[in-house]
């Protein structure tokens, strides 16, 4: 019995040394795009705690990945048919997030092993896309390339190496850039606790980027009644000509 | 100064969309074309997705086109009822043209389809106004120097049946051939996402033969309500028309047309021709490079 108490006492002291507690935060829950928005940046910040209250295991690396909402897509590939550049082929894929930032502490192939990156999609070229279709796996690598190369191009991917900073083996922050042109939605922002190549600790926390005033306004009426907001467009330049017309006739 | 554009997803510099405004009003007063061709290339070049540019800029071509055709009108350069022909036609060619549109877009081939419509419409307009300003401005060097010729419309429109009497631009002729050349126009309109001005003007000159002061006055007004159609019918089914990114451009554009309007009445027609020319033709010769060299994307996106 005694031995019994004994052995489950250490496996609670086991598991409570290898599963660190990982408390993460984001700096701001919802990211409100009104005018004037020409970006924002997000701190992902948080604390990595060993129940057992010693550093001596504080050799972790932590990752966080930041993911704007998914969209399928359609790849198109320009090639020279005749001597004139026009798309030939092309790809689909059914998830293609529209943002998708990694940080981590140290370079991402130094910590963990292809397989687990491409378990938890750490780094762009880890990203699940979906592909659907028939496709020779060759092919859809082109394709995933150059989507991705084209999405880092246009800083809506990409990968921060030594964006995570680690203080004191307890507190860790990242910083990671939203441009303006990005998708509204919820983004999930995922950290990772790495040690020894493993992932052994994951929280998830949510993020809300959307529009508020004026700007959910146009996008609404836009949308829902789309006959008068044409109305309105034109009605506006019709104004706008006439107003000028009249203004440049007095000078 | 920072914009953010509620459609187009984007923060925009909007004195620099002014600025841009500005220059097509100009070139829409003076020369009486539109500035789509303009407008719209240069939005997607500054990073504004394809299809609200062109709603977009076919919402500013229509106030560029208004304090147009109301300078024009003072002047009395409007023939109102050769507009009326060409507009009616012209609403029946942006349908035609949205079902372009659609087509080719589902296969994929939009991109070439417009730049190859850019570079063999401007390309033969260009060389044709270039040719024919060249010859007015410079007469021929042979010695005899001849009486520039009386413009006359293409001998394929006297073959069309049915005559009316259009009395600004002095002709007789039937209302089919600008009826058809609104259709044309219309299409085009919508396929390239510009006004239709550059074609329409050299076409009322050289097919027609309308009398060269109410060319560029009527071809506004067929712009003005062809591209009012064309705002609609994007507003109601691309859903695409930006109205900030508007506002933006008709405040540069429609102050633009005004100063274009009177330079135009100072300066020579045949010299505004020459210049509209040499501008067609640059943008066709850009056009023709942009097909043959390798894009600096190979890959491009589309949402399903």
């Amino acid at each position: 019995m005694k031995r019994a108490l004994f052995l489950l006492a250490c496996l609670f002291a086991l598991t409570a040394q290898s599963d660190p507690i990982l408390v993460p935060d984001v700096s701001q829950d919802e990211v409100q795009v009104r005018q004037g928005f020409t970006g924002t940046e997000l701190l992902l910040f948080g604390a990595i705690l060993d129940p057992s209250g010693s550093r001596a295991a504080a050799n972790y690396d932590i990752i966080v990945v930041l993911k704007g909402p998914a969209q399928p897509i359609r790849v198109r590939e320009k090639e020279q048919i005749g001597g004139i550049w026009m798309n030939a082929e092309s790809s689909d894929f059914r998830s293609a997030p529209s943002y998708f930032a990694v940080a981590s502490s140290s370079p991402i192939n130094e910590i963990v092993d292809d397989r687990t990156a491409a378990i938890y999609e750490l780094g762009t070229r880890f990203i699940q896309l979906s592909p659907s279709g028939t496709i020779d796996p060759e092919e859809q690598a082109r394709f995933t390339a150059g989507f991705v190369d084209l999405r880092e191009r246009q800083s809506l991917y990409k990968e921060q190496i030594g964006g995570v900073s680690i203080s004191e083996d307890v507190l860790y922050q990242a910083r990671l850039s939203l441009p303006s042109n990005v998708t509204t939605g919820t983004y999930t922002a995922e950290t990772f606790a790495v040690s020894n190549g493993r992932v052994i600790a994951s929280e998830v926390a949510k993020v809300e980027v959307r529009k508020v005033g004026f700007e959910r306004f146009v996008e609404l009426f836009s949308q829902q009644q789309s006959f008068l907001y044409g109305l309105l467009a034109v009605a506006l330049s019709i104004f706008m000509g006439w107003l000028a017309g009249r203004l440049f006739a007095l000078i | 100064m920072d914009v953010y554009l509620p459609i187009a997803n984007l923060s925009v510099d909007g004195l620099f969309i002014v600025a841009l405004g500005a220059l097509t009003g100009i070139l829409s007063g003076l020369f009486g074309v539109g500035g789509g061709f303009l407008t719209t290339p240069l939005l997607i070049f500054y990073g504004v997705p394809p299809t609200v540019a062109a709603a977009s800029a076919s919402t500013q071509v229509t106030g560029a086109s208004v304090s147009g055709v109301f300078a024009h009108t003072r002047r009395n350069g409007v023939d109102y009822k050769m507009g009326g022909v060409t507009v009616a036609g012209g609403v029946l060619g942006t349908g035609v043209g949205a079902l372009l549109f659609r087509f080719f877009e589902s296969v994929g081939q939009i991109d070439v389809v417009i730049n190859i419509l850019y570079v063999v419409m401007l390309g033969a307009i260009g060389s044709l106004m270039m040719r024919e300003a060249i010859t007015s401005l410079w007469p021929a060097s042979g010695g005899t120097v001849r009486k520039a010729m009386k413009r006359r419309h293409h001998p394929l429109v006297t073959a069309l049946p049915l005559r009316w009497r259009f009395y600004r631009s002095g002709l007789y002729i039937s209302p089919l051939a600008p009826f058809l050349l609104g259709v044309v126009v219309g299409a085009l309109t919508m396929l390239m996402g510009v006004g239709g001005g550059f074609i329409l003007v050299p076409a009322m000159l050289y097919i027609l033969g309308m009398s060269a002061n109410v060319v560029v006055g009527t071809s506004l007004f067929q712009i003005l309500f062809v591209t009012m159609a064309t705002t609609m019918m994007h507003a109601l089914t691309t859903q695409a028309v930006d109205i900030v990114l508007a506002a933006l451009l008709l405040l540069g554009s429609v102050s633009g047309a005004q100063i274009g309007s009177q330079i135009a009445q100072k300066a020579k027609p045949e010299l505004l021709r020459l210049i509209l020319a040499a501008i067609v033709l640059v943008i066709a010769l850009r056009m023709l490079y942009g097909l043959g060299v390798q894009p600096d994307e190979i890959y491009t996106v589309v949402p399903l």
